[in-house]
């Protein structure tokens, strides 16, 4: 019967066959196949040859065919049914957003809010660029669809990465930041940064002219967005701008993420003289600012910077390393993911920012750390929590559940250990190198092109590297000025990592001590106001256990993490203490809970200073991302957070907020750090 | 499991029908019986079937075509465009960059009225899930979706011409915001492209994005837009070594930073505070493209009937779309409601009155002859280009006339009944037409009469017929802007800001080396005055319209579709453009006291040649300009610090210093 359909098919598309039948349009098919049978009989055989073959490829083709039309229809059918369902009947109906509660309670706009997004969230656009990237001009090529990197990955490399001299612009190619609130409202589709809050202040009453996004080039050093992009004078511009148009009302800052440092950068520019800061003298920051509300503040680095400088690799990577081994490193289709993305972020000056920031005395030595003790239960706990989510309701009720003894203190100072042993032994035992021994070793480079500076040093010496066992967060910058030392010289320009013995030493004038909050003071602002927000309850990065690579290829990264490392706190190869899964709370709390706490040198006005720690809950399954997130990015979207953003920009003080909100140890943690004040 | 089922089955039955058709011819008909037996069967089948496999085939092709559209080369295209049309010229930024021009002075764009976008920032529950997408500009995705909530959230307040309660829409911010109007169709985006091949990017360049329906003060007032404004110039010298800016605004764009240039000097509590040698200090030049410097009188046709050329044609077409009133439409009562409330429009209704734009008997332009001035110009121009009037009696002073006998008539022929004074009568339409409220429900059959029989309204009678018809919109209005002529400038009261924006009511700063171009395509005929007719259902509906039946019957004549035109660029008629440049403000007068120099670069419009070409790159139109090589060129050498002389002075095509000389204007 559809074989009838399929003579049909073939007269229309058949133009031979067409002819014979051109006489009737085959309506009725009985005649058809009649009219087909009788004047055919000549040449039936040969007819009924090609027809065979003819009808096996159709029918293949045209079932093909019918089953994308199928799906086709269907699949718009339902998009068209989608689009006329009324909105309220899309979703379930979610609880109500805390915008629209805070402003049945009466609260509405007041302060100006400035945003200062943090890394890799911003999108950059193409400004001018090489042939290759023809057709792309101002098109996002960080941020939005990434359909960059599918369609030309080399070209897109070449040109996200910087100059490896300068820190700048490779010449021939402008990328530049997006500006406004499109920059950072959404990182790609769907996938929300800075637009939840966004749309919860506009709720209230907040609208393009009281709402400022700053953003700025995140690959460059925080000066350098100031010398290129004139980026800080932007933020100060707009700073005063809406304090004037908005009644000389204080702003509110808002930043995230890198953008912590960044702004701090930007107190201490926006106070010093024209040449190297903004001339804003003395009081501007008192003058201007009202709060400075971080969340997930990286005051103090972190340690993926390191595993990121180190190996190009984090917890992800290393985990795809452990299920597929050889993926990452397969040389087959000339792939070598890890080495190019090692070779364009060592050109970002920004991830050097990132880097732990004072040394031994915050992140621990060989044998003790802040975090040490029980900190590493509840750890571990969570880290079952967050990965089997069968556990959830275990969490209410076992605070004191089932705990995990461990023979060895985990030893959280050692940020880099070359082997588990290594990692556990008391200090005494450990194999050292001095480090003007590392220094002497004289690099030869054997391969043609380099691609990283890896390339530059030959196998011993990378061996002797592996035999010093351990690295604390001082040493690490050792070991990295050897195995980076154009990276760390450019970066070093712009970034410091210590502590300062002596605050009033001019050489802190300059601005690369600026985004370490250890080695500067905060302005001279007794009323600001600074919080910090953050979520804890998942488990987070702090120290890894590295092993050399087998691979002895040129170009090729000759450190990884050995994810075959288990046990205690310790998980494919890395050690996790609490956090937002890339802050560690002693880096996130810190500065607030004691370096900055009442009036001490790092803090001579006595700015106040709040934490709002936000307990990480796991989203049930059509929430999306969640309201009670705790992690790094998705807190943005936590309500409990935006709430206390929205009161503090409608006027409410710290106290009126609840003061402090602590859930995790960071205050015992700050004890233990000891530093003076 | 059905789908396969059923493919399988027919599949079978293919194999028997061609196993056994070569052995019997007997049996066929035995088979064909039961074959038409079940074909009813089919006959349920085949037709989605046939739907599906033809959606499948064109759905497959689609893809493959895209893979390959995706696969192609990305300068396929181009090689193409070569081969056909031969080889493009350098667009101007790669020329400007070949001859060694680098950024130099900052550069801000104005945009224009209804280019730039607007999104949503609170609204009503019909607007949910729209908050920060676009309502203004973009694909315009929800006019169909629901359009009276459209309608509703694009209309500002009727008293005050602010926001109505519950609803913000607020411009766009950024380069974005006017950069491609719609997907495709660029205003600004050219000419960033080729800024940007100088060296231009986010940091040098500015889009000064205004909420242009609220009247210019009251951008300052809701949203700080002149303060933004101000601030990001300052920032701009400041930041690129104190080189002045270079301004480029585009049509209502001009006339708003004209505002601005005085709100700027102005003190605190009216103005910005800046002193008296703000604009000295912070201006290089200021490059007005089309700009409307006197108003347009599209505007008069938008504002009174809700009508422009584009309106009248269609309704020429198919009388009864626009009008129809079956599916409840309405569309041009929608549309004039709507675009009544926005204070802006009315910042285009001509200036100047009858000295300017021409009385009963006379204007400026009359005399005009295309043809005298193709032959003066050799062929530059295309035929199509030139349906100007030829020298009959163009009188283009009567810019709105009923019947078209009035508009030809000899002045003194002419009856007027005054209608200042008439009694409006009643309300005709209290109750039916609610929904699509006009001013014009409230005028009633003696008011409509009364305006009708006045006959002919030449520029000063207009505004008050306009006061006359819409008395409510014209009071918020005239709180913002004036349409005269300032007989002493130094009057204190044209200290207020509503004659900010009237070139002929303020006096230009005090910036001697400040220069101003007026830059405009010619070559287009523009729409000058109209012949207007009583509809003939005066209930619901806009009891005007314009009389589309009036036209010559020389094909080259003026008068087309009741609409008589002149020479401009499609919106603005050069007049208006290159007045104030050619003589307003020319030399030391009292308008421009401090002598700042001006320029008048006129750009001939060159229909694109083949389609290739999409919107052309020698246009005239008034917004298809901003892509004509020959502008951007010029804008990038100014912004480059080319002076005016360097440009090589003024560049005419028409006869607009002669038109200039006849406007008596003190100066």
């Amino acid at each position: 019967m559809a074989s009838v359909l399929r003579y049909r098919k073939l007269c229309i598309t058949e133009p031979m066959l067409r002819s014979y039948e051109s006489s009737e349009t085959p309506k009725d098919e009985k005649q058809a196949i009649e009219t087909l049978k009788v004047d055919k009989k000549q040449e039936k055989s040969q007819t009924i040859e090609k027809l065979k073959n003819k009808k096996k490829t159709w029918g293949c083709v045209n079932s093909c065919c019918w089953f994308i039309g199928c799906m086709c229809t269907t699949w718009w059918l339902l998009l068209f049914l989608y689009h006329c369902c009324p909105v309220s009947l899309v979703g379930f109906k979610g609880p109500e957003p805390p915008g629209v509660r805070l402003k049945n309670e009466g609260l509405s706009a007041l302060h100006p809010v400035v945003l200062v997004p943090g890394m890799v969230t911003v999108g950059l656009e193409l400004w001018e660029g090489r042939p290759c990237s023809r057709g792309l001009f101002r098109k996002r090529l960080w941020g939005g669809s990434f359909t960059g990197i599918l369609n030309r990955p080399l070209c897109w490399l070449e040109h996200l990465s910087l100059d490896n001299e300068t820190g700048l612009d490779p010449p021939g190619i402008r990328v530049r930041p997006v500006p406004g609130l499109v920059a950072a409202d959404y990182f790609a589709p769907g996938y929300f940064v800075w637009a939840v809050l966004i749309e919860n202040l506009a709720t209230i009453g907040y609208e393009g002219k009281n709402m400022y996004m700053a953003t700025y080039d995140w690959r460059l050093s925080f000066q350098n967005t100031e010398i290129r992009d004139q980026s800080l004078s932007r933020l100060k511009a707009n700073i005063e701008l809406m304090y004037v148009t908005n009644g000389n009302k204080k702003v509110v800052v808002v930043p995230h993420s890198m953008g912590v440092t960044y702004f701090l950068h930007f107190l201490k520019w926006v106070e010093a003289p024209p040449p190297m800061g903004g001339g804003g003298g003395p009081g501007w920051c008192a003058k201007h600012i009202k709060s400075i509300m971080n969340i997930g503040p990286a005051f103090l680095g972190i340690p993926k910077a390191v595993s990121a400088m180190f190996s190009a690799e984090a917890r992800e990577v290393a985990f795809i390393r452990a299920m597929d081994p050889g993926f990452l490193d397969s040389e087959i289709l000339g792939l070598k993911t890890m080495e190019h993305m090692m070779r364009v972020t060592r050109t970002w000056d920004s991830l050097i920012s990132l880097l732990p920031k004072g040394g031994d005395p915050i992140w621990g030595d060989l044998d003790s750390a802040p975090e040490d003790g029980h900190e590493c239960h509840f750890e571990t706990k969570s880290y079952f929590q967050s990965n089997s989510r069968e556990n959830n309701n275990s969490r209410n009720k076992d605070s004191t559940g089932p705990r995990i003894q461990l023979k060895h203190r985990t030893k959280y100072g050692r940020i880099i250990s070359f082997g588990k042993t290594a990692s556990e032994q008391h200090s005494s035992k450990l194999h050292k190198v001095a480090p003007m021994e590392l220094m002497q070793v004289i690099s030869n480079a054997t391969c043609g092109e380099i691609w990283t500076e890896y390339g530059k040093i030959n196998r011993k010496n990378i061996q002797k590297l592996a035999d010093n066992k351990a690295y604390t967060a001082e040493t690490f910058i050792h070991l990295l000025r050897y195995v980076a030392p154009k990276t760390m010289q450019r970066a070093e320009a712009h970034f410091s990592h210590g502590i300062a013995t002596d605050l009033d030493d001019p050489k802190y004038a300059h601005y690369k001590y600026w985004s370490n909050p250890l080695e500067t003071k905060l302005p001279d602002a007794p009323e600001m106001e600074i919080y910090t927000l953050y979520g804890v309850g998942i488990p987070t990065e702090r120290s890894y256990v590295y092993k050399l690579s087998p691979s002895d290829k040129c170009n090729s990264i000759p450190f990884r993490i050995d994810s075959s490392a288990e046990g205690g706190c310790l998980r494919g190869g890395i050690y996790f203490v609490d956090g937002d899964e890339s802050v560690p709370v002693i880096s996130a709390g810190f500065m607030c809970a004691k370096g900055w706490r009442g009036k001490t040198r790092f803090n001579p006005s006595g700015s106040a200073t709040y934490i709002r720690e936000y307990r990480h809950k796991p989203p049930g399954f059509l929430e999306g991302r969640g309201l009670e997130s705790g992690h790094h990015v998705d807190i943005m979207g936590n309500a409990a957070l935006i709430e206390d953003v929205l009161r503090v920009a409608a006027g409410a003080s710290g106290e009126d907020i609840g003061g402090d909100r602590i859930y995790s140890d960071i205050l015992k943690m700050s004890d233990r750090v000891n530093i003076e004040l | 499991m059905a789908i396969i089922r059923r493919r399988k089955q027919p599949e079978d039955e293919t194999q028997q029908h061609l196993d056994s058709k070569p052995d019997e011819d007997d049996d066929k008909e035995a088979k064909a019986l039961t074959k038409s037996g079940k074909k009813n069967k089919i006959k349920n089948y085949s037709c989605v079937d046939n739907c599906c496999w033809f959606i499948g085939c064109v759905c497959s092709v689609w893809w493959l075509l895209l893979f390959l559209y995706n696969a192609m080369p990305a300068s396929f295209p181009q090689f193409v465009t070569e081969a056909i049309s031969g080889l493009f010229p350098d667009p101007p930024g790669v020329k400007c960059l070949k001859e060694g021009l680098k950024v130099k002075h900052p550069v801000m764009f104005v945009p224009g009225i209804v280019t730039g976008g607007l999104e949503l920032w609170e609204g009503h529950e019909c607007m949910d899930g729209l908050f920060r997408k676009r309502l203004w500009g973009g694909t315009f995705g929800e006019v169909y979706k629901r359009p009276s909530c459209w309608v509703q959230h694009m209309s500002l307040d009727n008293k005050t011409g602010m926001d109505p309660p519950g609803i913000r829409v607020r411009p766009v911010n950024g380069l974005v915001a006017a950069d491609y109007f719609a997907p495709g169709y660029f205003v600004w985006a050219v000419l960033i492209a080729n800024l940007a091949r100088v060296g231009y990017e986010e940091k040098n360049m500015y889009m000064a994005a205004y909420d242009w329906r609220l009247s210019f003060q009251n951008t300052e007032v809701r949203d700080q837009t002149l303060s933004r404004i101000k601030s990001n110039i300052e920032l701009m010298v400041a930041t690129n070594g104190g080189k002045k800016a270079v301004i480029i605004p585009h049509s209502m764009g001009v006339i708003y930073f004209l505002h601005f240039m005085k709100w700027v000097e102005a003190p605190a509590p009216m103005g910005g505070g800046g002193g008296p040698d703000w604009c000295a200090k912070h201006i290089k030049a200021v490059m007005n493209i089309g700009g409307p410097f006197l108003g347009v009188p599209k505007a008069v046709a938008g504002l009174f009937s809700a009508e422009a050329k584009d309106v009248a044609s269609v309704r020429a077409l198919a009388p009864g779309v626009l009008d129809s009133d079956l599916f409840q439409i309405q569309t041009l009562q929608h549309v004039m409601r709507m675009s009544r409330t926005w204070d802006s429009t009315m910042s285009m209704i001509p200036k100047g009155g009858n000295t300017i734009w021409g009385d009963l008997g006379w204007s400026p332009e009359e005399g005009y002859s295309p043809i005298k001035k193709r032959n003066g110009k050799n062929d530059t121009e295309n035929e199509s280009a030139s349906k100007e009037c030829e020298a009959s009696y163009a009188n283009y002073g009567r810019i709105i006339s009923f019947g078209r006998d009035v508009a030809e008539a000899p002045s003194s022929e002419i009856e007027r009944i005054e209608f200042r004074g008439a009694v409006k009568g009643n309300n005709v339409a209290n109750n039916t037409c609610r929904a699509v409220w006009t001013e014009y429900h409230d005028m009633g059959f003696g008011g409509i009469k009364a305006v009708a029989e006045y006959k002919v309204y030449t520029a000063d009678d207009i505004v008050e017929m306009l006061e006359f018809v819409a008395p409510k919109m014209m009071e918020r209005g005239s709180a913002h802007f004036t349409y005269g002529i300032a007989d002493n400038l130094d009057d204190p009261k044209y200290a207020h800001y509503k004659y900010w924006s009237n070139p002929l009511e303020t006096k230009l700063p005090n910036a001697p080396d400040m220069e101003i171009y007026s830059m405009y395509g010619v070559g287009i005929p523009t729409e000058r005055a109209y012949v207007y007719k009583l509809t003939p259902a005066a209930e619901c509906y806009i009891p005007f319209q314009i009389d589309t039946s009036a036209k010559d019957k020389n094909e080259y004549g003026c008068l087309k579709d009741g609409v008589y035109t002149v020479d401009g660029d499609e919106t603005v008629p050069a007049l208006s453009a290159g007045f104030m440049c050619a003589k307003g403000w020319r030399g030391k007068t009292r308008f421009n006291p401090s002598g700042i120099k001006t320029y008048v670069r006129e750009y001939e419009h060159n229909p694109p040649s083949n389609i290739l070409e999409g919107r052309g790159t020698q246009s005239g139109a008034h917004v298809d300009i901003m892509g004509n090589f020959q502008l951007i060129e010029d804008v990038i050498r100014v912004a480059a610090g080319a002076t005016g002389e360097e440009l090589g002075g003024d560049q005419v095509y028409t006869d607009i210093f002669e038109w200039s000389e006849k406007i008596n204007l003190r100066l």
